[in-house]
């Protein structure tokens, strides 16, 4: 959703900076706190059906029981255990999302940055491509692709997603690249007889590699929430346990007038909590790219932002001998 | 001039576009979905229906694709969209017209909220960065990064169950006739609350983050600096200059959202049992009903394209430029 909001923004580039400076985007609190959480996910990803106490599909005589010491997540109303269903639906909710996210990423590279390198015809017919993907919404479009579908499996799902989803990324590097091709470097390299190919991967994509990698972050998010919908409205095949078939069931079965929320609020705060890493992850590399963006946090945390203004640290410059011109009220901020 | 020109010829492609993909999808896929639908009705489809359904497909051999392209476009300038089975024998174009003023009313003035109100608190959280406001922005991103439907159905279980305040589901009360009175109204405008501020809780966070940070680089711009050296009154910079540059790319990110925005409502009616085209759609997966479903999926891309021209002829008026060439 923010990815969707937040506009083509034309950056510099990411200085072509030495290792250590490249990881310091890893520093960030937010940065780190989304890859703690998502590393958590991945973990539950690969051993969780092996620690799910029970079979997600195991039916028992404890009905709709309340969160317990036995059943950590309650029940469902014949009696499965929701915890193992969420531990097991962790993978396919993973592998859909990373797997949709790579291939719109594939598309979005393929496609945004040949349109801003070649320009011209090729420029006009790629972004027209990607515009009419853009405005063209979504979700009604993978609705209707994956119910005529026999066989919705995960890895189709993922391949729909992904072609459905490829086009905001394809016009921001677009974008970006328009502004590269003409830099000094660029032109140095063309001139000393370099091959398109070789200027395109080697000294253009280097520097889209944080748009690139935040593209690719958002259409994660998006993947996850798609995937989760498709599960939830029963297009996706409900056989396969993930947390929107996990929320599918609990509506089809009433748990909302049953007032067995111990059903529902599970997967939706997982959901949550793994969108908002993932997001997290996206602000800290926004704010790698474009520093204005830092909240007051971190590194930054001694500098007074100042509308206007530079930022001044403020240990070096004292209080009362601040840049001449500001109403004195703006000390309060 | 010339750009709404452009705008205009750019939609009539898309629309195109839309159409045309909604043309090839069954006829792409493997598979016979006529015959699915017949050994899953098991002979309750009349001969009229499996007719309409051939002629919808192209299954008809006789026929080259381009004449049955022809033939696709020649009915739906009729407004012929097919017959729905779920409401058989209601053609589809009568279902979705009953259908669409709910969701344009719900889409239409959730939206307008979550614009004005995430833009408002983006222009004051991005001007004073560092303020108790950026602690909003977790908390948005939290949001965010829930499902619609789900928050719809925590809104259930809070507001409708645990404590019954609006009504659980439905666009109105089942005891009124659909007319325009106020008992009417009012029942309708009551059932649409809780449905409502989902979408808005859902919606406003990324109108709060897209307007931040717009706002936080228009203000270190040069004119902002002269605006405040010159003495003006902070309201003028922030509002007259620096929020006015700051929206404009928001306008264009809204058109593009859009589509978001109204996937988001579909499920967000799905919950709700709201009687707009969302519902109509999970009837229609639920059922097989892919007139139906291709229709949902025409009038949504239509909307859409309709309202994002309308933001493109807000952006030509708010920007200058756009006009220049003029």
């Amino acid at each position: 959703m923010a990815v969707t909001t937040t506009d083509v923004v034309v950056t510099d580039p990411v200085p072509p900076a030495a290792g250590r400076a490249r990881l310091r985007f890893l520093r960030g609190g937010k940065t780190r706190t989304g890859l703690l959480i998502l590393l958590f996910f991945v973990v539950l990803a690969v051993i969780g059906p092996w620690i799910a106490p029970y079979d997600p599909d195991a039916m028992s005589d404890q009905l709709l029981q309340p969160p317990s010491a036995d059943h950590w997540f309650g029940t469902t109303h014949t009696g499965q255990d929701v915890l193992s269903q969420i531990l097991v639906g962790t993978r396919g909710v993973l592998v859909v999302g990373f797997l949709a996210g790579f291939l719109a990423t594939v598309l979005s590279v393929l496609i945004g940055v040949s349109a801003g390198f070649l320009g011209g015809a090729a420029d006009e017919a790629l972004s027209m491509l990607s515009n009419v993907f853009l405005v063209i919404p979504g979700l009604p479009l993978i609705i209707i692709i994956a119910s005529f579908v026999e066989d919705t499996g995960d890895l189709l799902i993922a391949f729909v997603i992904a072609l459905t989803s490829w086009a905001w990324g394809s016009r921001v590097l677009r974008a970006q690249t328009l502004s590269l091709r003409r830099r000094d470097y660029v032109e140095a390299a063309r001139a000393t007889g370099e091959s398109t190919w070789r200027i395109i991967l080697f000294e253009v994509m280097p520097n889209l590699t944080a748009v690139i990698a935040s593209g690719f972050v958002g259409t994660v998010i998006f993947a996850i929430l798609s995937e989760i919908t498709l599960a939830f409205i029963g297009v996706a095949d409900i056989s396969h346990w993930n947390w929107g078939t996990v929320l599918f069931w609990a509506q089809s079965n009433q748990a909302l007038a049953q007032g067995a929320w111990w059903w529902f609020v599970p997967a939706g705060l997982c959901i949550a909590l793994l969108g908002t890493a993932l997001s997290l992850i996206n602000f800290g590399i926004d704010e790698f790219v474009n520093p204005r963006l830092r909240t007051a946090t971190g590194a930054s945390r001694t500098v007074r932002m100042r509308v206007g203004f530079t930022p001044v640290a403020r240990t070096t410059a004292p209080e009362g001998r601040e840049p001449a011109g500001q109403p004195s009220k703006e000390h309060s901020a | 001039m010339k750009y709404v020109l452009q705008r205009l010829a750019f939609y009539a492609v898309t629309a195109w576009a839309a159409i045309t993909i909604n043309f090839l999808i069954p006829r792409l896929m493997p598979g016979d979905p006529v015959e699915a639908l017949m050994s899953r009705y098991q002979g309750q489809l009349d001969t009229g229906a499996i007719a309409s359904l051939k002629a919808l497909f192209g299954l008809d051999e006789n026929q080259s694709l381009w004449s049955q392209y022809t033939g696709y476009w020649s009915s739906l300038l009729d407004g012929d969209l097919g017959l729905s089975f779920t409401y058989f024998p209601t053609p589809v174009g009568e279902v979705l017209s009953d259908a669409l003023p709910w969701t344009l009313a719900l889409v239409g003035i959730t939206t307008l909220i979550s614009f004005l109100l995430g833009t408002g608190i983006g222009v004051y959280s991005g001007w004073r960065r560092g303020s108790w406001l950026d602690g909003l922005l977790p908390v948005t991103t939290f949001i965010s990064s829930v499902p619609y439907f789900w928050l719809g159905l925590i809104a259930i279980a809070l507001f409708a169950v645990k404590w019954p305040l609006f009504p659980f589901e439905g666009g109105y009360d089942s005891s009124l006739v659909p007319a325009f009175d106020w008992p009417f109204i009012s029942s309708a405008l009551y059932h649409g609350v809780l449905p409502g501020i989902t979408i808005v809780l859902s919606a406003v966070a990324g109108w709060i983050l897209g307007m931040r940070n717009m706002m936080v680089t228009v203000s270190s711009e040069d004119y902002v600096m002269v605006a405040q050296a010159k003495g003006l009154s902070e309201r003028r910079v922030m509002f007259s200059y620096a929020a006015r540059n700051a929206v404009l790319p928001n306008i264009s990110g809204f058109a593009l959202s859009l589509g978001f925005i109204v996937s988001g409502t579909l499920l967000v009616e799905m919950v709700f049992n709201y009687p707009g085209i969302g519902f109509r759609l999970l009837q229609a997966v639920g059922a097989k009903d892919y007139p139906l479903m291709q229709g949902v999926f025409l009038i949504i891309t239509l909307s859409v394209l309709a309202a994002n021209l309308l933001a493109d002829m807000a952006y030509a008026l708010l920007d200058p430029r756009t006009r220049k060439e003029a």
